[in-house]
């Protein structure tokens, strides 16, 4: 087992057009490392030095990782982790 | 070019005027590839601001995912400006990020007239596109 990760359209270039990858980790920030290393470029969209990036939600299983401890969210196999854009605007 | 019924275009314009002076946004779900918006969902904006707007992250999770479950996607995303032209700014287009959808701009600035438009946002590039209205 492992954890799913669902890609959204605008970043499957990272990830050869899957809708969705696996990886590991304990945490968030472990399991981003962790698909970086398949996926050269991804952490980036989703991560920048203060935490996660503002316009990009993250969902574990149905929670808002925002609302659960952002990277330090803990992880485990057989969870489910969604990332979506933000739609916003001006 | 945009091809949607006329209902739904009065459902979005109609929403537009509910909330204004605020921000409108919504979807307009359609089947994968039929480039036909079908479902039309009114969301909240989270900020409740004239001037901008975002989605609520768990009313988007769960629209998102009915749409998967429908093998749907959001072929027209919409929102109001209130004060301006239906144009996209430039925070609309930084922060586009469906390719595949119409993103639809509506303008609520005059009383009596509502601006309709729609545009493709992708790399960064805006693509005015014609829309054609089918009347029931």
């Amino acid at each position: 087992m492992a954890i799913e990760v669902r890609i959204p359209t605008i970043l499957r270039n990272y990830t050869d057009g899957a809708k969705a990858v696996e990886g590991g980790g304990a945490t968030l920030d472990e399991l981003f490392a962790d698909l970086e290393a398949r996926h050269p470029g991804l952490r980036d969209r989703l991560v920048d030095d203060k935490g996660l990036r503002r316009f990009v939600n993250v969902y574990l299983n149905d929670e808002d990782v925002r609302f659960l401890g952002g990277l330090d969210t803990q992880v485990s196999d057989g969870d489910t982790v969604t990332v979506l854009p933000a739609v916003a605007g001006g | 070019m945009l091809t949607i019924d006329r209902a739904i275009v009065d459902q979005i314009v109609a929403h537009a005027r509910a909330d204004h002076p605020d921000e409108a946004c919504g979807v307009v779900a359609g089947a994968i590839g039929s480039d036909r918006p079908a479902r039309f969902v009114k969301m909240a904006n989270a900020e409740r601001s004239p001037t901008f707007y975002r989605f609520d992250s768990m009313e988007q999770f769960q629209v998102w995912k009915e749409m998967d479950d429908h093998d749907e996607e959001p072929v027209v995303i919409y929102h109001s400006h209130t004060a301006t032209e239906a144009y996209p700014s430039r925070t609309d287009i930084s922060y586009a990020s469906e390719p595949n959808a119409h993103y639809v701009l509506v303008s609520t600035r005059d009383d009596d007239e509502t601006e309709f438009r729609s545009y493709r946002i992708a790399d960064g590039e805006v693509t005015e596109e014609e829309v054609s209205v089918v009347e029931a």
